[in-house]
């Protein structure tokens, strides 16, 4: 077999060899170099199989030579390897970004390490996207959280053990409720197999076994997708975070977890069973509209901006969930789309409060006094990511906004789509304080005047500022990518 | 109630569940968390085990004249959520050790009344220098 048969496991096997390889190799910029390759080669790897994969169909890599459902299964369809390219772009543009910043905030001795940890939680991320073992998934997920706990809890503020901490109990207890359901699944079953667990479970969807498996699954899914209320463990880990770790997570860890609520949800139980026979699609609306509100509402008092950010993902995240709550093609179009695009906007907004702690060593709002002017290039980029978040056209935010409040009122519920419009108001009031204190006023006397970021930090900024710009032109690719999806989604159950 | 006894483990299960995800949510010991998250995950363990269990299976070694074995694959995919187990509970002890080092507690409200403490001590500082900036 050709190299390019072996792309679906390759996207997830280069990043996860790697790691040993870092902790062998042992020496920083060495270290930093190979962390860049392996995303780089994955992310190719993500390209090539985006190309490969036939409309409306799959591409299906027996691991081993085993053939399904014994063996486990690669499967790679549209969603899959959107899902991949997203998550290996946003890698290999961390990557880029982080010498400098890791030089800045980890200690000289954890360097190493640091990268080695990285690049494990990426390999996880990818192995949840890539796999088509429901059992699997489990075990990417564990590998993505453990290395995700230990980034985090490398932060330099004390308060990051804390939230690390934190994040490791919540964080726990959703694994492991995931893994009840997919046990119970199985135990109806008998298969792992995503395929076959849906091929098979219509048959027995009365049974009580098969509605806690599902109750399981969408309980645990939600904690690692910081669904409200659950999202508890959300803010602190990611404003005290190391900086790349932060953009790194934000722009990808919660939009995996709502792609295994997509496969389990409508792809293995079924649009239909997931949201006709049970309640699922208004408890993703009332939650989603709840998270959008509370989280905004917390998200104009904060003064710390990761803090603040932290609590607009959990928001934007009610949006995704409202998508799927609409239970309509279009709704999920929006939601996908959605994906995509915060993946975008919080890449850019976090990457560029990355450049800011570095020149600044600080991302507290009192300190942005004056930087429009003295750091305009890294300011300029927040700008166009606030921008994207509120949802101005031509950004990417105005797109799936767009969406989501054409899905609203497909429905006929004008209301959701007032709560859409409210949340854009609050993101509007939020970003509009940073731009207040960044441009119209004057820093403080004695303050350090800081000098624009470096080239190395701007040139992954504002690919992702330019592409937050690009794709809410050219929405072909997205937008076209997104309706196949939601089609294939919808029509799988139904 | 003829079902009771074959459902026996499941009790087991869920009194182990139930008792595990309370201690994590009651304790205020990072360590007694950790426990109680142990054993919680432990009750999975048991749960999937329970159920490769066939009536009448023998212990699947092949072997002459025996037709039904249990099933082993629960046990094989125990295996690695052991080890992640494991892993988790390493991990989580050494953020503790790191947590104990840096506040010089691992008692949740103690850590929390030093951050609560550190915050006002940094705002008020924050008010003072503008107090004297507008002076």
């Amino acid at each position: 077999m050709s190299l390019l048969a072996h792309l679906p496991v390759l996207v997830v096997i280069v990043p996860l060899m790697a790691a040993p390889l870092c902790v062998l190799v042992d020496r920083a910029q060495p270290v930093w170099l190979l962390a860049l390759g392996a995303a780089l080669l994955s992310f190719l790897c993500a390209i090539g199989l985006l190309l490969q994969v036939p409309e409306g169909g799959a591409i299906s890599y027996h691991l081993g030579g085993w053939e399904p459902p014994w063996g486990i299964e690669y499967r790679i369809d549209r969603l899959a390897a959107l899902m991949l390219l997203i998550v290996s772009a946003m890698a290999t543009l961390v990557m880029l970004f982080a010498r400098r910043s890791v030089e800045r905030e980890i200690p000289a001795e954890r360097v190493v390490l640091f990268y080695a940890a990285f690049l494990l939680a990426f390999a996880g991320l990818l192995g949840i996207v890539a796999t088509g073992d429901a059992f699997n998934v489990f075990v990417f997920l564990e590998i993505s959280s453990l290395a995700s706990y230990a980034l985090i809890s490398m932060g330099r503020d004390r308060r990051a053990l804390n939230a690390a901490f934190q994040y490791l109990i919540m964080g726990t207890i959703g694994a492991t409720f995931i893994l009840i359901g997919i046990g119970l699944l199985y135990m109806m079953t008998g298969t792992l197999n995503m395929q076959d667990l849906a091929a098979r479970l219509p048959e027995m969807a009365d049974t009580r076994t098969v509605r806690a498996g599902f109750a399981f699954l969408s309980v645990g899914i939600s904690l690692k997708l910081a669904l409200f209320p659950l999202h508890l463990w959300l803010p602190n880990a990611y404003a005290y975070a190391p900086s790349i770790v932060s953009a790194f997570l934000a722009a990808t860890a919660t939009k995996v977890a709502l792609y295994i609520m997509l496969r389990f949800m409508l792809d293995i139980f079924g649009a239909d069973f997931a949201l006709k026979q049970m309640p699922f699609d208004t408890i993703l609306l009332v939650l989603g509209i709840l998270g959008i509100l509370s989280a905004s509402l917390v998200a104009i008092y904060q003064t710390n901006v990761k803090r603040m950010l932290a609590y607009s993902s959990i928001a934007q995240i009610g949006y995704m969930v409202l998508g799927i709550g609409l239970a309509t093609t279009l709704g999920i179009t929006a939601s996908v789309l959605h994906l995509f695009n915060h993946a975008l906007m919080k890449g850019t907004l976090f990457l560029a409060l990355g450049a800011l702690a570095y020149r600044l060593g600080s991302v507290n709002l009192r300190d942005f006094a004056g930087l429009g002017w003295r750091m305009p290039w890294t300011m300029g980029a927040i700008v166009v990511g606030g921008l994207s978040l509120i949802g101005v056209p031509p950004t990417v935010g105005f797109i799936s906004k767009w969406y989501l409040v054409l899905a609203a009122l497909e429905r006929g519920w004008w209301p959701v789509a007032l709560v859409i419009l409210v949340g854009s108001l609050m993101a509007l009031i939020y970003v509009w304080r940073l731009v207040e204190v960044a441009y119209l006023r004057a820093p403080a006397e004695g303050a350090v005047v800081p000098r624009e970021a470096p080239l190395s930090m701007l040139v992954p900024i504002w690919l992702l500022a330019g592409a937050n710009i690009y794709f809410g032109v050219a929405t072909d690719l997205s937008v076209g990518s997104a309706r196949e999806i939601a089609q294939l989604l919808m029509g799988g159950g139904g | 109630m003829s079902q009771l006894p074959g459902l026996y483990n499941n009790f087991i299960v869920i009194f182990l569940m139930m008792a595990g995800f309370y201690v994590v949510i009651s304790q205020g010991n990072l360590v007694k968390k950790l426990v109680g998250l142990s054993l919680f995950q432990t009750s999975v363990f048991i749960f999937y085990i329970s159920m490769g269990k066939i009536a009448d299976g023998h212990a699947p070694i092949l072997t002459e004249g025996v037709r039904i074995y249990s099933n082993p694959l629960p046990h094989v995919l125990i295996l690695t959520a052991i080890v992640v187990g494991v892993a988790t509970t390493a991990l989580g002890l050494a953020l503790v050790v790191r947590i104990q080092e840096a506040y010089g507690s691992v008692e949740e409200e103690s850590i929390q009344a030093q951050d609560d403490a550190a915050e006002r001590a940094h705002n008020d500082a924050d008010d003072a220098a503008r107090r004297s900036m507008d002076a």
